[in-house]
């Protein structure tokens, strides 16, 4: 007993405020591009021969970076030959629809909150339940990171549950294979209405890698609505905590004064 | 000598594999493995002639060398050797639901992955009730209670004991390999890193060692020094993560809670390599995509140092309270003959007393030149697979630190060319966190990638822990399935 307490005290006091998480991410990190379609040559299709996932397309307008498709290999950066393209320190990415994620040169869209009749009832208790849906175990874990003591999800009332019928809504991972489609379905099922749907990382929301596949579904989407978009493969916890605070209304534009300090 | 010698990470022409006879091949097989040899892979191929193989790869750990031989396929089937050699009959499935050719005298294989839209619903094969009047069932799964992969687990149980566990995987089957030979090129290395995600780095290594050797290139000192480091980076994090783990499943909630922290260390330091918590983007074909500077790897050295004294001081309250101990010693045993029999790889074969490490029996990159003693613990227990880990924790540290210290100098990077040789064949083999990882990477007669085989560590390991259930309490379930804590979508590719 007394050699548990030294080892607690010796540990110290670790769950972190957003600040400091946010100064914690590592200088190589790659999140949030940055689309200069002014600098774009003419004819030029470099970066969409890089995309592995087809991500980047050049049409009328210029240059697109869908980042429900987008890996984050920043292999475009790299083939860039105006340097048009580059994957800045913001980890926040998290949109409400599909289209704000495909990113034009403009910033991006960021998720709005529930209504504020939603958010009475949700924004200090959203219970989720959590269904790997053929994800690479690489999602989940930073999903279940989020439950450790360093970010402490349980401080802003958010908790994943064991059971889909205790559960407010569902975080999805994966790229919804053949073989969880029904799994999803009667989990989807399973949870009371209404049920909200999180997408997490680029297979959920795209397939990723896996898109086209004749074994997968390209995500979820095409399953079940969904109300949250978490880009990445995986997104960075800190990524994944904005998406849901922004849901909320803890952080963001609607959010009231020291909402998020908790 | 009726199979070819082959050391990790080299290749070899295809025509040099000796092409047996049904019986021979199977008599070799047999043989090599009653003399110790071990079942690294067995895989179909068919030629663009439409000619139909099957390759056999066994590793001689003793002498670090693979064995090979081959066997041309006439009609539909082929000799078994399940029976005959249990480490083979999951191969055997494997083979006959991706190919339609079965062992003789086997009409029907359940399917490993129920990968056939034609076959058997998902989880609906493969289960082996039990009868008798006071015999239940127990069905768990795929959607589990906490945040982890798809998996269903059916007990048969007689009250709290369970008689029989069988495990029905598939549900994250993506079509990892039919992907890899589909193309188009520039997926492929994201096909490896998403192979099995937390496997990042272990994968992405064999890949690109097999790629490397068929294009007759290497990856200059440095990379291969940091590929070593991320290696044994994922394995520190991936093993406290685990020891983290193993005590919430037994309610010790102080190691749970710092290992959990813990676990995050080592994933952001191998962010502060690349960018990336998993390790993406840092291991390519010709070495390493990011080098480090001097005020790095200092950065990286405090971190290290930090991270191992909070994580000693959370192990030994593991190891010192009496309530964990009795919880894991002697829950979920496996003899050292079943692991053996099985073929078990990594910390659950060593935690059976097996001397099974690739990066000692078979070390390629910078495993040649720095060695890590082999852990290993007899007891084949919870407690010997936790030992195990933490054994090999001490050391993957001190590995890092001294790799750090003495990085060689040069580029990270060295150029490989698109071109491969044709008609060829690579075997590699990496110790992951798991175990063993084997790639086999073949190319056709025009020098293009046509087929990559990839054996998971859980691959062999599945079966390992099916069996160290019976006979125990169905509510140790969890202890033990987190003690193997293995790859669901590394199996299901």
């Amino acid at each position: 007993m007394w050699k548990v307490m030294r080892a607690r005290a010796a540990q110290g006091h670790r769950t972190q405020a957003l600040s400091e998480l946010e100064a914690g991410l590592p200088d190589r990190y790659r999140g949030a591009p940055r689309l200069d379609a002014a600098r774009c040559r003419a004819g030029c299709a470099e970066c969409v021969e890089a995309c592995p996932t087809d991500a980047l397309a050049v049409d009328a307008e210029g240059p697109r970076l869908d980042l429900g498709r987008c890996l984050f290999c920043a292999e475009c950066a790299e083939r860039c030959p105006e340097g048009a393209l580059s994957f800045g320190r913001d980890h926040r990415m998290a949109t409400r629809r599909r289209e704000d994620l495909v990113l034009r040169g403009g910033a991006l869209e960021l998720a709005a909150a529930f209504e504020e009749r939603v958010r009475r009832i949700y924004g200090r208790s959203l219970r989720l339940r959590q269904v790997s849906a053929g994800g690479c175990n690489a999602c989940e874990a930073d999903v279940a990171v989020l439950a450790t003591l360093v970010f402490d999800l349980s401080r802003f009332g958010i908790h994943f549950v064991a059971s889909p019928r205790h559960a407010d809504g569902l975080l999805v991972t994966g790229a919804l294979t053949r073989n969880m489609r029904l799994a999803l379905q009667k989990t989807r099922a399973a949870v009371p209405e209404p049920c909200f749907t999180i997408a997490v990382g680029a297979c959920a929301i795209s397939g990723g890698p896996y898109a086209g596949h004749p074994e997968v579904m390209d995500g979820i989407e095409g399953e079940i609505p969904v109300d949250l978009y978490v880009p990445g493969c995986p997104p960075h916890p800190l990524t994944i905590l904005d998406g849901l605070l922004r849901l909320l209304g803890r952080i963001g534009p609607e959010a009231r004064p020291g909402e998020a300090r908790r | 000598m009726s199979l070819l010698s082959l050391r990790n990470g080299a290749s070899v022409a295809t025509r040099e594999i000796p092409e047996l006879s049904a019986e021979a091949w199977r008599e070799a097989l047999v043989e090599a493995v009653a003399a110790g040899g071990r079942a690294v892979a067995l895989w179909a191929s068919r030629t663009a002639g439409g000619a139909r193989h099957l390759t056999a790869v066994l590793a001689r750990d003793a002498d670090a060398s693979l064995a090979l031989a081959r066997l041309p396929l006439a009609g539909d089937a082929f000799p078994p050797l399940g029976e005959a050699c249990p480490q083979l009959a999951l191969f055997e499935r494997e083979i006959a639901e991706q190919h339609g050719i079965r062992p003789e005298g086997r009409p029907s294989l359940p399917p490993l992955r129920f990968s056939r839209p034609e076959g058997p619903a998902v989880g609906c094969a493969g289960i082996h009730p039990v009868e008798g009047p006071e015999v239940h069932e127990v069905a768990v799964g795929p959607v589990h209670a906490g945040v982890i992969e798809p998996g269903h687990f059916r007990f048969q149980c007689h009250g709290e004991r369970v008689l029989r566990l069988d495990i029905a995987l598939g549900y994250a089957h993506r079509g990892v390999e039919a992907g890899i030979a589909r193309g188009p090129a520039k997926r492929r290395i994201h096909y490896l890193e998403t192979a099995a995600g937390d496997t990042t780095i272990g994968h992405a290594t064999a890949y690109c060692e097999a790629i490397e050797s068929l294009a007759g290139a290497s990856a200059p000192p440095r990379g291969q020094a940091l590929r070593a480091v991320a290696l044994e980076l994922e394995r520190l994090a991936n093993h406290t993560g685990d020891l983290g783990a193993l005590a919430g499943d037994v309610g010790f909630q102080p190691t749970a809670a710092f290992c959990g922290r813990l676990r995050g260390e080592w994933l952001n330091l191998t962010a502060e390599l690349c960018g990336s918590r998993f390790g993406r983007g840092l291991v390519r074909p010709g070495g390493c995509a990011f080098d480090v500077e001097p005020a790095r790897i200092e950065r990286m050295m405090a971190r290290l140092d930090a991270a191992m004294r909070d994580l000693a001081a959370s192990a030994d309250l593991l190891w010192g309270s009496p309530s964990v101990l009795a919880r894991f010693e002697g829950t979920g045993r496996l003899t050292e003959e079943s692991a053996r029999e099985l073929g078990l790889v990594g910390p659950a074969a060593r935690a059976c007393g097996l001397s099974r490490d690739v990066r000692r029996n078979h070390p390629t990159g910078m495993f040649r030149f720095a060695q890590i003693p082999i852990a290993r613990w007899q007891s084949g227990d919870v407690f010997a697979r936790a030992w195990v880990r933490w054994l090999e924790i001490e050391r993957s540290a001190g590995f890092v630190r001294e790799q750090l210290r003495s990085l060689p100098d040069g580029p990270v990077r060295a150029p490989v060319g698109a071109a491969l040789a044709p008609d060829r064949l690579c075997v590699s083999l990496v110790e992951g966190w798991r175990g063993e990882i084997c790639h086999v990477a073949a190319t056709d007669a025009s020098g293009a990638l046509s087929q990559v085989k990839i054996v998971d560590p859980s691959f062999h390991n599945w079966t390992g822990l099916a069996l160290a259930m019976r006979g125990q309490q169905i509510s140790d379930f969890p202890l033990c399935n987190k003690s193997f804590n293995l790859s669901y979508c590394g199996f299901d590719l």
